[in-house]
């Protein structure tokens, strides 16, 4: 019997002729854990007591609270340091970048197993790896071990067919499923992206596709390697890396969606869950506070650049904060090249350094009392941008900077 | 193992940010402190209604969102017994296991806050002794059952030395 991609991964990782509903224990290539859940997993390894086997295979990243803004953190962001040092994992600082994106630019391949103790470590699905958010403990001892086990997930072959229309980006692509699945629609299932669209999608637009997969529930978001990979990973230096992954044509799915993306208008999520999806018409003239653009699911250069394609010779509208957050150093970089920093800066915008920025509700943009924002981030749910009396809206890039200049939720379509 | 306390009712899809809020982050390598805040985002009254060993007992998708381990473990720190939902998100439901707080998977639909609940988990029963209903839990899976009984995983991981299913 034919196998799902899922199951070819997790089969080989285990040595095990794997499907779906198996439980097995897999080798892991590739661990990251970030600022806020590696202190726990840090404490819970010493308190396992064991050597740790695949302090090669682990990286720390500081991207959620960074720059520190609170010594409990300064110290929690030492305490990583030491750690990291100490084992011999690598260590990446404030100012490197998102966990997803560095993992993504330099360490995982596709066809790899990756696990990560952050729910959006879904995204290397984009690549076409097998990664998955765990908690603190159960990277912990993936750490310690080098394995874990799994139980191998049901499949939902998503079919992306046509081509997006003017205006229509990934993220409302991937906005549109969750709003149809809903916010548990694919619990514990892996999503399959397949189609002419998904053959047709840069890397980029996979990796802001796998990355909200944990938002409809699902343990993973994967999308065949092909040449798109191969030359993502080329210009990355890492063409070696590539290798390609597909599913068998025999393989059995739980579920097919289809959905035709040549009809699909630009999208919203609004307040307070993901899946409270509303077409732009619906919410058009919604006064914005705040606009937000960056995150591990749109901080990447094509992001920047639909942002800085609209934004170029305008003005944030007064009264309105227009962050952006370029979501790596390397995006930095290729932004400030191409003008794009220049431009948000004219403008108008902030730009901070590379991280997670406002989205997690801890510093650089917390909302006030009743303030609205939206963003380019994968959650908007209460209290997550630092005050449970504010409401978050999420849009593309183009939405969002199209928004920054009107001051209120605008449709990106007519500045396109 | 009988447990008895109070339900707490909440609804549907209560995110790990209504359970440990994110402007909370930088409590997070101070639990005890951490806990005093549970649920805040979803009812800004609980700690002051909820007594060591009451239940929580919510709708579908409990525990949606991040990853954060501290969601279970502050749960389990003020006091939880346990959380009975219709379902729960997927990496949550690992980290209660994992970190030793009872999830029980049961149709709450009958179950009001206040009513006083008698959990037997090795029957798998959950006893509504206000209402006089019994309602019947969904098996946990056998594996994490296992790394239940052992008192988390790390406990597993220390007696084992390994992992093995």
């Amino acid at each position: 019997m034919g196998k799902t991609i899922a199951e070819k991964i997790l089969s080989e990782k285990s040595k095990s002729d794997a499907y779906a509903g198996d439980i097995v224990v897999a080798e892991i290539d590739q661990i990251a854990l970030q600022d806020g859940t590696a202190p726990l997993a840090i404490r819970q390894l010493m308190e396992l007591g064991t050597e740790v086997r695949a302090a090669d295979r682990t990286h720390f990243f500081v991207d959620h609270a960074a720059p520190s803004p609170r010594r409990e953190l300064s110290n929690d962001q030492k305490f990583i340091y030491e750690f990291a040092k100490k084992v011999g994992a690598d260590f990446n600082p404030p100012g490197e970048g998102i966990i997803h994106q560095i993992m993504v630019e330099r360490y995982v391949k596709p066809g790899d197993l990756a696990v990560g103790a952050d729910s959006h470590t879904c995204t290397y699905g984009g690549i076409g790896a097998f990664s998955t958010g765990m908690g603190s403990t159960d990277v912990a001892v993936a750490i310690a071990l080098g394995k874990n086990w799994f139980r191998v997930p049901e499949s939902f072959r998503v079919q992306l067919d046509g081509s997006l229309p003017k205006g229509v980006f990934a993220k409302d692509v991937i906005l549109k499923l969750i709003g149809d699945l809903g916010v548990d629609g694919a619990t514990y299932k892996a999503l399959e992206f397949h189609g002419e669209c998904a053959e047709n999608m840069t890397v980029e637009e996979r990796l802001t596709i796998a990355n909200m997969a944990v938002e409809c529930g699902a343990k993973a978001g994967i999308f065949e390697s092909d040449e798109n990979t191969r030359k993502f990973l080329a210009e990355l230096g890492r063409e070696g890396d590539f290798r390609e992954v597909k599913a068998d044509e025999d393989a059995e799915y739980e579920k097919e969606i289809y959905m035709d993306v040549s009809s699909l208008v630009p999208v919203v999520s609004k307040p307070h869950n993901v899946d409270n999806v509303a077409e732009i018409s619906e919410v058009e003239g919604t006064e914005v506070n705040q606009v937000y653009i960056g995150t591990c699911t749109n901080g990447r250069l094509s992001d920047l650049e639909v942002a800085a394609r609209i934004l170029k010779g305008r003005k944030v509208k007064e009264g309105v904060r227009l962050i952006v957050v370029p979501a790596s150093r390397r995006v930095y970089l290729q932004a400030l090249d191409k003008g794009l920093i220049r431009v948000f800066v004219e403008a108008g915008g902030m730009v901070l350094n590379p991280g997670c920025g406002p989205c997690v509700g801890i510093h650089q943009g917390i909302l006030a009392d009743g303030e609205v924002c939206i963003s380019t981030q994968n959650r908007n749910f209460k209290g997550r941008m630092g005050n449970p009396n504010a409401e978050i809206f999420l849009a593309s890039p183009a939405t969002a900077a199209a928004s920054a200049v009107k001051g209120y939720i605008a449709d990106p379509r007519e500045f396109l | 193992m009988k447990m008895v306390g109070r339900a707490w009712k909440f609804g549907d899809d209560i995110s790990t940010d209504h359970i440990t809020p994110g402007r909370y982050y930088h409590l997070r390598s101070n639990m005890p402190e951490l806990a005093k805040h549970v649920m805040e985002d979803a009812d800004p009254d609980f700690m002051k209604k909820f007594r060591p060993g009451d239940f929580i007992v919510a709708g579908k998708n409990f525990g949606m969102g991040s990853s954060r381990e501290h969601a279970p473990l502050a749960l389990k720190i003020a006091g939880v017994s346990a959380v009975i939902a219709k379902s729960f998100a997927r990496i949550f439901y690992r980290n209660a296991i994992n970190v030793g707080l009872p999830v029980l998977i049961a149709d709450t639909d009958s179950i009001d806050s206040g009513d006083e609940l008698e959990v037997d988990l090795g029957k798998g029963l959950v006893v509504n002794r206000t209402k006089g209903i019994e309602i019947r839990v969904k098996p946990i899976p056998e594996v994490m059952l296992k790394i239940l009984h052992e008192g988390g995983l790390v406990s597993y991981v220390k007696k084992h030395g390994d992992i093995k299913i």
